[in-house]
């Protein structure tokens, strides 16, 4: 009969209140914050002129056509391999900067971190900073709590409302849906969706913040598998910094660098003290290397207390080693082999981009039935054929079989064998091909020939290799 | 290098497995809120959505919510937004549908609708027909090919008793059996193989000769060209059918073979007698499942642009 006390399972939340700090890093952030951001709210405003039949948007993700738009790109369903492509270099980009620089997708530009960043800025003009935070938040409700707390909430909202906004603005033409939006015309997906994002960025930018982190997100638990000895993360030199204690004792010359000052801890968003070592929530923000260097400056230490570095030299500076060069920590064999892989993947995408066709096309033998035998007892086999015009504008194309004598072709509803395909559309045609009575095409089994589609405006041509039937006596 | 563990106690749940002890990790208190929600969601789901199975059906769930329900009201919006173009397909002049890009075009793609529920069992999926069962993607035409012909081809059907303006009402294929000789139905065989430029019996062959003449020709023409539907029978009552036509009698010097063309499958044809049947396919004449003279139309233009099209 032991546990006297059942321990409890479950535990609230500790709330967090990051504190103001200024430095390298914290600057970093800002610029970091500032060029993702806009590349968000600002993309989809650009124009690009593709023509009169094409959307002018520069950057279109048109669900309703299929078709994805960037710039001076664009893909077509059947090349869906480009997005997989570009997945791909994500995610082993992601690969080689985790286990070159640790977690700094998180600290830096994960969308959950940015956001949370700006949500905390709004936070801290609105309520103060770290202490009249802690302040308002054990007080009692009266009215500035309830117009400061409203007064945040209705700021974040609109962010929220913001960052939904942009979203459905990649998915069709931004000015229209604007102002379809005001006037309450769009469709209702658009608003659903706005709405799902405002909520989510709402609570997860206001109050979820480094939950989501800890407990949502799978990528933390990923990362792990990338990171080594060698890996830039985040750390404190406690061999200088121990045995902290303030700053008064320090006379006695048995006192480490360490002041015990808890800037560093007062600064993190993640609510962790990083003289602990590393672990699972810190995100390698670097807020508490410029929080700590801020304090080393005043009291006259070398800067560097907490500082980026690998596991293996914080051992090594332990037990009095000099540390590797960063360099060397970042070239090494795993680091270049994913550097490989994306550099191979990018190559290929960029190749088969610059060999892509402007025109295409597939063949597909109508085989129900195999042959048909017209009453002159002609053979004739039908094609379902599909022409890819890729261009801006509706252009002619031919059909027409090359040096294959033997063989005729005729397009169903046409004269000339010249079918205009619009703008950017795939179009299906009818194909016969014909051989005469008592030829060999007309008995053999099967006869391989090629059919050509010509563009006639410019002379591009291609071609598809396929296969005749005949009536085998 | 220190961890947290080393300075702070941990808790531990309590429990002891021979020495092991388990730390206590809580869980955040608002994952088990959103545990509890979505236990009231389920049950709330269960309640606003069909869900708890009966003996025959399961409940219908408080917001009436069905899938075939969904499926009818897409289908009501889908037709409700081709209704204009339907009414256009109704009265549409079938002898310049074919300019119409986007009319045609629809009429296709709904003709290829109809075709597949309503023709396929006897023409096939791909229309090349069986035996008995013309192929509809060839150059040959017993009723005509003509798009309009086609159509009232449909709606009429074929020697049926259903509409009075089915196609050779009256005019079949009559057995020979017991007007011809074993002897003279394998001259006649021989004569018919030989025009259509088959192997056969030159002597059995000028023999049958004035046998096809005597019997045959009156329906399949002095040549054995067949008697070539004339829609003009139906559009000008003045029109006076000559002899022979309208009955539907195929030409016999082609290579197409509606019953086939070998001396076993024509030496049939002569003793068997033949009488295709086609249903007429207008509403009003089966009323709730025939189709409608837009439908009519579509599969009509479906047909004609499958190849043998006139």
């Amino acid at each position: 009969m032991s546990a006297p006390e059942a321990p409890k399972l479950y535990a609230p939340r500790e709330p967090i209140f990051p504190r103001r700090v200024s430095g390298f890093f914290r600057n970093m952030k800002w610029v970091i914050m500032a060029i993702t951001l806009g590349i968000y709210y600002l993309t989809p405003w650009i124009r690009w002129d593709r023509g009169p039949e094409l959307p002018d948007q520069a950057v279109l993700v048109d669900l309703a056509h299929r078709r994805f738009f960037f710039f001076w790109i664009e893909i077509w369903p059947h090349e869906f391999y480009f997005v997989a492509g570009l997945l791909i270099m994500a995610g082993l980009g992601l690969f080689l900067f985790t286990s070159a620089l640790g977690r700094v997708w998180c600290g830096y530009t994960c969308p959950q971190t940015v956001w949370t960043d700006l949500f905390i800025l709004v936070e801290r003009w609105i309520e103060g900073d770290r202490n009249a935070r802690v302040r308002l938040w054990n007080a009692k409700w009266s009215f500035r709590k309830v117009r400061l707390r409203i007064t945040k909430w209705v700021v974040w909202a609109l962010i929220g409302l913001a960052t939904g906004g942009a979203w459905v603005f990649y998915f069709t033409d931004a000015p229209t849906l604007f102002v379809n939006l005001l006037n309450g015309t769009a469709h209702p997906v658009a608003y659903t969706t706005m709405f799902v994002l405002t909520a989510t960025t709402f609570i997860f930018g206001g109050f979820a913040r480094e939950q989501i982190c800890i407990y949502a997100c799978p990528w933390p638990r990923i990362q792990a598998a990338m990171m080594d000895e060698d890996t830039i993360t985040i750390g404190y030199r406690h061999w200088r910094g121990e045995p902290r204690g303030k700053l008064k004792k320090q006379e006695q010359n048995k006192q480490g660098d360490c002041i015990d000052c808890m800037a560093c801890v007062n600064v993190c968003p993640m609510g962790i003290d990083i003289r602990d070592g590393q672990q699972m929530e810190c995100i390698t923000c670097g807020l508490c290397i410029d929080a700590c260097d801020d304090m080393m400056d005043k009291i006259g230490k070398p800067r560097g207390l907490i500082d980026y570095m690998a596991l293996k030299d914080e051992e090594r500076e332990t037990s009095g080693q000099t540390p590797i060069p960063v360099i060397k920590h970042i070239l090494r064999p795993r680091t270049m082999l994913y550097t490989f892989l994306w550099a191979a993947v990018g190559f290929a995408l960029v190749f088969a981009l610059f060999i892509r066709p402007d025109i295409d096309m597939t063949v597909s033998p109508v085989r129900n039935p195999s042959f048909i035998v017209q009453s002159d007892g002609t053979i004739r086999n039908v094609y379902e054929i599909r022409i890819r015009n890729k261009h801006g504008e509706e252009r002619p194309f031919e059909v027409a079989l090359i040096d294959q004598v033997d063989l005729a072709v005729t397009v169903e509803g046409t004269d000339d064998n010249i079918v205009l395909v619009p703008a950017d559309t795939a179009k299906l045609i009818r194909v016969y091909v014909d051989a005469a009575p008592n030829t060999p095409e007309a008995s053999n089994d099967r006869t391989d020939f090629t059919i050509w589609v010509t563009d006639t405006t410019n002379d591009d041509r291609t071609s598809e290799n396929t296969v005749f039937n005949g009536r085998v006596n | 290098m220190t961890t947290r563990n080393d300075k702070k106690e941990v808790e531990t749940t309590g429990h002891s497995w021979d020495g092991i002890e388990e730390y206590n990790n809580p869980l955040p208190r608002w994952w088990v809120w959103v545990f509890y929600a979505t236990i009231v969601w389920g049950l709330w789901y269960t309640v606003a959505y069909p869900a708890w199975p009966g003996i025959k059906s399961a409940t219908a769930g408080y917001l009436g919510f069905s899938t075939r329900g969904q499926v009818e009201e897409q289908i009501d919006a889908v037709n409700a937004s081709n209704a204009d173009v339907i009414a256009a397909l109704e009265t549409a002049d079938l002898a310049t549908l074919s300019e119409d890009d986007a009319l045609h075009g629809f009429a296709v793609n709904m003709g290829s609708s109809v075709f597949k529920a309503n023709c396929v069992q006897c023409h096939g999926s791909g229309a090349a027909g069986a035996k008995g069962y013309p192929a509809l993607i060839d150059d040959d035409w017993i009723w005509g090919g003509r798009i309009d012909e086609i159509a009232w081809t449909v709606r009429n059907g074929i020697r049926n008793e259903s509409s009075w303006d089915a196609r050779g009402y009256g005019g079949v294929m009559p057995s020979f059996a017991d007007t011809f000789s074993d002897e003279e139905i394998v001259a006649t065989v021989a004569y018919v193989r030989a025009i259509s430029g088959q192997d056969a019996d030159a002597a059995l062959a000028e023999e049958g000769a004035v046998l096809f003449a005597d019997n045959c020709a009156s329906c399949h023409g002095d040549a054995g060209t067949g008697s070539l539907m004339n829609t003009r029978a139906f559009e000008d009552p003045e029109y006076v059918v000559a002899d022979g036509e309208m009955t539907g009698a195929p030409n016999l010097t082609d290579a197409i073979w509606l019953y086939g063309g070998s001396e076993e499958a024509i030496t049939e044809t002569l003793i068997e007698g033949r009488a295709g049947v086609m249903p007429a396919w207008g509403i009003e004449y089966r009323p709730g499942f025939g189709l409608t003279d837009a439908e009519i139309n579509a599969v009509a233009a479906y047909v004609h642009q499958l190849g043998g099209g006139q």
